[in-house]
């Protein structure tokens, strides 16, 4: 039986015999980082790909097949392209930050990574408050899209800007709230814990209609999050150009990029942890083996985010009126009475 | 306290603000420039510029002869480039007094409905990804390409077609025409309830379209709107039901009228051209008259001395050509009266106090075309 832990324990004893024991830790936190930042890095670039071949699955076309087997290389020749590009820019933009805003976007993204338990032992940073950390953390970047739009001086920029804080305020709420509904179910805010008490059943099953309600509201509610359709009213190309990253280029502007499609898979990885029983198998049939949870909270997330496209590439945008009423009037309120239901059901004990 | 409440209101004053929409924007298709006025995102008024595409057609109709002008109206609406020569075409040969033969006239009205289709498809995909969904565009072209496939293999031009000449029609139709032609309708038939399955129904749409953009009959009649967008109106106006033209007092067909005058009205009639067209086309492919597929004109066609109008409907509108002769082989001046233009001017009128995105939405549906806007 290989776990995550075997392997990681005899790295770890091995630099503590090496080296004393401050400068092995550092080297430990190095190792963990470049370890998530490639995972980050390939989760980003091969998400760019599965939307365009997802989208041209949609759109009757093939989509990139050329670039490596089945174009499986095409995402990598495109930051590589990137990457060459020079940084271009308008003169009267808030040099500083101009530059410091798709770090805000990239960093926040990147820290949400770490808290999630991948399989079992295979979590970075198991803290207590887990859930609340992952929504302060992903609130983080909408300081950034913030930065970008009002420092790049220029007014479609600015405009997007605004939507984008409006809309990620408004829908945070959502997004907040129904995580609380779950959490009344499983009593903690460690994620670790999240995933021990959904070993009885998934939480979405454990509880049945409100459980449902508080996954659909969440999924609308993320969607908004990360600023995809029909919530793009931030990048609205045929509203605003490009919208926030109107004047960005090159890598600045594959930062914007890739951590949306990050957020995409964040929002989707908290779905599954809290709702669908992050890496445990149904029925427990791969228990034996956890190393193979991976592939299984892999799966799910992947399930949702090709929810995610779906609605992308089906559903026309929402006009920035709609989607405050669909938030303040519909959502939260459904959500707040979704709650104290919930508490009763746990209250009562009829969860199944 | 009376000072208090003026120094909150002047620290936070909302103010107007100026953008300039386009030349180079994705939502006005080409090159149109809107001067917007925006107090945060509603707009306070829109000022359309034009002049960038400005090619003075017009003036170079005034150094050709007949046979070459037919070939420039192709550039000016190019989605209905058949309608467009049909007009100039019809305009001289009714000038000549010709008698054009029956095949000629089944043939002009039928790839004129179906270009009128073609035109239609395009501006049902645009429209989509104009309020956010890019995949109506995919299916919108699936569609238009069989079109342009046929009239590839009849006339040898996808878009710019040059089908018409003044007398007749350049050549004959292919062999294949009627076969493709029925085999398009056959397939156009299943796909057409797709674009209401996909789009129509959709509640955001709904929601987007439903109430926007209303233009009333009164206002639509003053502005000259015509077209769909009059029809969405209730102005019954449409060319080929008052005064038709070649082929068109044959057949039956309905003119689609809705009373709402919103933006889903104007959607919706268009759909519902899309399946009268189809209509039109079945009534006619069937029983194409034999005989020549042009009469004889002189190699310098010159007009009798005076004036002469003749008006189409393109898939945008009214279409007018007016030709003040002198009697030599170039008309002494031509005016084209584009519905684009006249659609174009009533912007204004429509999408003041809507949102950034009601705009865009609202100028979709009243499908411009800017070369056919500036000539």
């Amino acid at each position: 039986m290989i776990r995550f832990f075997s392997i990681t324990k005899n790295i770890h004893e091995w630099l503590f015999n090496l080296m004393p024991e401050s400068v092995a830790s550092v080297v430990e936190m190095i190792l963990i980082a470049v370890v998530y930042l490639l995972i980050f890095a390939v989760a980003g670039l091969y998400l760019v790909l599965l939307e365009r071949r997802v989208a041209a699955w949609f759109q009757l076309r093939i989509g990139p097949n050329r670039v490596g087997y089945q174009g499986l290389l095409q995402t990598m020749a495109d930051a590589l392209k990137l990457v060459s590009k020079e940084l271009t820019g308008t003169e009267k933009a808030d040099k500083f930050l101009y530059n410091l805003a798709p770090y805000f976007v990239i960093i926040s993204s990147l820290m949400a990574l770490s808290v999630f338990p991948f399989t079992q032992d295979f979590q970075a940073f198991d803290i207590n408050i887990g859930l609340l950390f992952l929504i302060a953390i992903s609130s983080i970047g909408v300081i950034g899209i913030l930065l970008g739009g009002w420092s790049s001086n220029n007014k479609f920029a600015l405009i997007g800007a605004m939507r984008s804080g409006v809309q990620t305020i408004s829908y945070e709420l959502s997004v907040g709230l129904s995580l609380l509904t779950m959490v009344l179910l499983t009593g903690s805010l460690q994620l670790s814990e999240i995933v021990e008490v959904q070993k009885g059943g998934w939480l979405i099953v454990q509880g049945h209609i409100p459980a449902v309600i508080a996954f659909m509201i969440y999924m609308i509610a993320g969607t908004a999050e990360t600023n995809r359709a029909p919530f793009d009213l931030v990048e609205a190309e045929s509203e605003l150009g490009a919208g926030f990253h109107t004047e960005y280029s090159g890598m600045k502007f594959a930062y914007f990029f890739l951590a949306e499609f990050i957020n995409m898979f964040i929002i989707a990885a908290i779905a599954t942890t809290v709702f669908f029983g992050a890496w445990l198998s149904p029925f427990g049939i791969t228990e034996s083996i956890p190393i193979l949870g991976v592939v299984w909270f892999l799966g799910k997330t992947l399930i949702l985010v090709f929810l995610m496209m779906w609605f992308r590439w089906t559903f026309p945008r929402l006009r920035i009126d709609q989607l405050l009423t669909l938030e303040w009037k519909y959502l939260l309120p459904i959500n707040l009475i979704n709650i104290v239901v919930m508490a009763f059901v746990v209250w009562l004990k009829i969860t199944i | 306290m009376q000072m208090e409440t003026i120094t909150v209101n002047k620290s936070f004053k909302s103010e107007e603000y100026f953008i300039n929409m386009g030349p180079q924007h994705p939502a006005t298709h080409g090159v149109l420039r809107l001067l917007l006025t925006i107090d945060g995102e509603i707009i306070k008024k829109v000022e359309p510029d034009l002049g960038y595409i400005h090619r003075s057609i017009e003036k170079m109709c005034e150094r050709d002869s007949y046979q070459q002008i037919v070939h420039l109206t192709d550039r000016m609406d190019y989605l209905s480039s058949h309608i467009n020569n049909e007009a100039v075409c019809l305009a001289v040969e009714n000038a000549l007094q010709l008698e054009i033969p029956d095949r000629v006239k089944v043939i002009r009205t039928i790839i004129g409905e179906l270009t009128r289709i073609a035109s239609h498809t395009l501006w049902w995909g645009v429209m989509g990804m104009d309020v956010g969904a890019l995949t109506t565009y995919f299916y919108g072209f699936r569609d238009r390409e069989l079109i342009n496939d046929i009239f590839e293999e009849t006339c040898g031009a996808r878009l710019t077609m040059n089908y018409n000449i003044p007398g007749g029609l350049m050549f004959d139709i292919h062999p294949n025409f009627v076969k493709r032609t029925k085999e398009f309708i056959a397939h156009f038939k299943t796909k057409l309830p797709e674009y209401d399955s996909l789009l129509t129904g959709n509640i955001i749409f709904q929601k987007r379209m439903k109430g926007v953009g209303i233009l009333s009959k009164e206002d639509a009649i003053s502005y000259g709107a015509s077209g769909p967008v009059g029809r969405g109106s209730g102005y019954s106006c449409d060319v080929r039901k008052h005064h038709p033209y070649s082929a068109l007092d044959k057949v039956t067909f309905n003119e689609t009228l809705r009373q709402e005058g919103d933006s889903f009205a104007r959607y919706q009639v268009r759909i519902q051209e899309m399946w009268e067209s189809m209509s039109i086309i079945e009534q006619l492919i069937d029983n194409i008259p034999e005989g020549e597929h042009q009469v004889a004109t002189n190699a310098v066609i010159k007009l009798p001395k005076g004036e002469f109008y003749q008006k189409v409907e393109t898939a945008r509108g009214e279409l007018g050509v007016y030709i003040i002769s002198t009697g030599t082989k170039s008309p002494y001046r031509l005016k084209f009266r584009s519905p684009g233009f006249s659609n174009l001017s009533l912007l204004n009128h429509i999408a003041v106090g809507g949102k950034i995105g009601d705009l865009v939405a609202t100028m979709a549906t009243l499908d411009l075309v800017i070369p056919d806007i500036d000539r």
